[in-house]
């Protein structure tokens, strides 16, 4: 089994859901990115999603889109994540990783390069946000060939008649976006969630993770009591940016910071003590 | 590469011209597109939707627009016998026109009661805005601050007709970013709001709907120079950035083997300097905005940015359907600097009485080249498809002139 599906499983077998932290990789540079990363699972994220920074990055807000620029002067490029993926699995052998971007440097990097070395260097599932399922064949069997998940967005706006598309060939969990817009821009909203997931329930039986719209504790142990995993990432990567000085380099304390918010969050999702679907 | 029956036939149905076009959006804009497709299927097919275009291009828009025989242009260079489509007579004075009467008609049938554009030299903007006034629906623009700072008469112009423009600072401040501020509009405002793009470039419908109704130049094209000469075309130019003017020209020419097809790029300060917007001439293929297309980046994959003395080919890519015709073959594409589009502005002024916009200066200044080496039977069309009178600023600023 892979490392998402043990962690989805162990999930379970707690009974609770998952906390899932957003962090854009190089951001606010590579050390202090590695330091974040390896500080998250005792902090309690139960799974990482690592940004691949892109110059247009269409469905993301404007802080993620900052954490790319901060990222892209700090000297980040795709192949720089991957050897982030592959310094935090040199210490951390079970949290599960995924990496998520816009397909055009995947592309220039050659999708099949890309998904070997994502998956050599300890990657387990990517999420290419402007890839869809009418345009992924050039891409989607290579991540299949190495093992690699192939995590599918789901909307409101995705209806019955398109669901079984992005279902379909889906693998690891499926993430459903909680809000209508870009990344980190407005409140989700539980009972339209509880709603939303209904029909999608019926069609799958992967792991649900709801993000998009989730900035505080409360919301995130509100998602938890709904949904498989919660998803946090603009409120993260803004609290990076809080913590930065006039010449964008960190401040003394940014990963404590950083790492305690996390803290908070995941602590609210644990005790929201709810398995979804239950 | 093998040679298709037609070069007409494309796209696909899922949008692709050969590996370009597509559909690469985030599933939060997937089922917008698919509806945009639908609901542009049902009205390409429906008799009375084309004849109220129609009336509106005949009686609003100005159409059509002359085919014009650049008498003393032609004597100039001693070579080709040079018409002029005049399309800078358009309302809104270009081409923008003819998509956003064409588009403004979709979204009403669409019962959407909001339009959001972008716009870069704020042509399409200005476009977007005159139809939305006339139809009476409001109408955000977004814009890059840089842009909004060079192209301060065409904000005003928005302004007065009822927009709201709304700057964008993120990114390089410029076309490019108010495209990706319009699709995060687009995405939260889905259930009222119609997206109104301005160029053939997009995800799959926008590069072959906006190509059709621009196609209303080539076909008026070949209808007039029927009358004039009683032939079709030797040669068809037209400027290049997204596309939409040069594609409106030739298409309804792709299958006419005769007719030898010249598209020019923007080479800012030169290919060599870096400093361009010739996606196809320096750049390769990658996805940005929807489609897979020739692109101006770097080998990490990020997007560049373009340069040009032209606010309207400030692009860093272009309409996939001329990455497939560059490909093929069957477009020539070439590229002018800053210094040869601003030599054929003044040139087309002095002797023509007609100020060009900077785009289709780019435009003449490839004319330049070629019309001197060509037979005086050899019938040359290029595409005037915007007027210069926006550009007078610009201009005068780079012939050193305080106005």
């Amino acid at each position: 089994m892979s490392r998402i599906a043990d962690r989805f499983a162990a999930l379970r077998r707690e009974r609770r859901a998952g906390f899932v932290i957003y962090t854009m990789g190089g951001d606010p540079d590579y050390a202090t990115s590695l330091a974040l990363l390896r500080g998250l699972p005792k902090a309690g994220a139960d799974l990482i999603e690592i940004g691949m920074m892109f110059s247009d990055p269409m469905a993301d807000g404007p802080a993620i889109q900052a954490a790319g620029v901060r990222a892209h002067k700090a000297g980040a490029t795709l192949r720089r994540t991957l050897d982030l993926v592959a310094e935090f699995r040199r210490e951390d052998q079970t949290t599960p990783i995924v990496l998520m971007g816009y397909y055009n440097p995947i592309y220039q990097f050659g999708a099949q390069e890309f998904a070997a070395e994502a998956k050599a260097a300890g990657a387990d599932g990517l999420i290419v946000v402007d890839l869809p399922p009418e345009e992924d064949v050039e891409f989607r069997p290579h991540a299949e060939t190495n093992g690699l998940d192939v995590i599918r967005l789901a909307t409101p706006t995705t209806d019955a008649a398109r669901l079984p598309a992005v279902l379909d060939a889906a693998s690891g969990f499926l993430y459903y976006v909680a809000v209508l817009g870009v990344t980190g821009t407005k409140a989700a909203v539980t009972s339209f969630i509880t709603e939303a997931l209904k029909p999608i329930r019926k069609q799958t039986g992967l792991p649900i993770a709801v993000g998009f719209g989730i900035r505080t504790p409360a919301q995130a142990a509100e998602i938890a009591r709904v949904a498989d995993a919660a998803v946090v990432g603009s409120a993260f990567v803004q609290l990076i940016a809080e913590h930065l000085g006039p010449d964008g380099k960190p401040r003394p304390g940014l990963v404590d910071a950083a790492l305690r918010f996390v803290g908070d969050l995941a602590r609210a999702v644990r005790s929201a003590r709810v398995t979804a679907g239950a | 590469m093998d040679t298709p029956n037609t070069y007409r036939a494309g796209p696909d149905e899922r949008g692709h011209f050969g590996l370009f076009g597509g559909r690469y959006v985030a599933e939060t804009l997937m089922p917008l597109v698919l509806e945009v497709e639908r609901a542009y299927a049902a009205a390409k097919a429906d008799p009375t939707f084309q004849a109220e275009l129609d009336g509106y291009l005949a009686t609003y828009v100005g159409r059509p627009s002359p085919l014009y025989y650049a008498a003393r242009m032609t004597q100039h260079f001693g070579g080709a016998k040079i018409y002029f489509k005049r399309d800078e007579l358009n309302h809104t004075g270009s081409h923008k026109a003819n998509n956003c009467m064409g588009q403004i008609l979709l979204a009403k049938r669409m019962g959407k009661r909001r339009i959001i554009a972008e716009t870069g030299a704020g042509q399409h903007g200005v476009a977007v805005a005159s139809v939305c006034a006339l139809f009476d629906l409001p109408c955000t623009v977004y814009m890059g601050s840089v842009d909004i700072e060079r192209q301060a008469p065409n904000v005003f112009r928005m302004k007065l007709l009822g927009a709201e423009v709304k700057p964008v600072t993120l990114g390089s401040a410029t076309l490019k970013d108010a495209m990706n501020e319009a699709l995060r509009d687009w995405v939260a405002t889905v259930d009222t709001t119609y997206y109104l793009i301005g160029t053939a470039a997009g995800p799959h419908p926008y590069p072959a709907m906006v190509r059709d109704f621009q196609s209303v130049i080539g076909r008026e094209v070949r209808e007039q120079i029927m009358l004039a000469e009683g032939r079709l075309p030797d040669t068809l130019v037209a400027c290049i950035g997204g596309g939409s003017n040069a594609i409106g020209l030739f298409h309804p020419f792709l299958d006419d083997p005769g007719v030898r097809m010249e598209a020019v790029e923007a080479a800012g300060l030169g290919i060599d300097t870096g400093k361009h917007a010739a996606s196809l001439t320096g750049g390769k293929p990658g996805v940005l905005h929807g489609n897979r297309t020739y692109l101006l980046q770097d080998d990490d994959g990020q997007i560049t940015e373009a340069q040009t003395i032209s606010a309207g080919l400030d692009y860093p890519g272009i309409g996939p359907e001329h990455s497939w015709l560059h490909d093929i073959g069957r477009v020539n594409y070439v590229s002018a600097t800053d210094r040869e589009a601003l030599e054929a502005f003044k040139l087309c002024a002095k002797l023509e009485g007609i100020l060009p916009a900077l785009e289709p200066a780019h435009a003449l200044a490839h004319v330049s080249r070629i019309a001197p080496r060509l037979p005086r039977d050899h019938l040359l069309v290029v595409n005037i498809c915007g007027r210069g009178d926006k550009d007078v600023f610009t201009v005068a600023n780079a012939l050193g002139v305080k106005l």
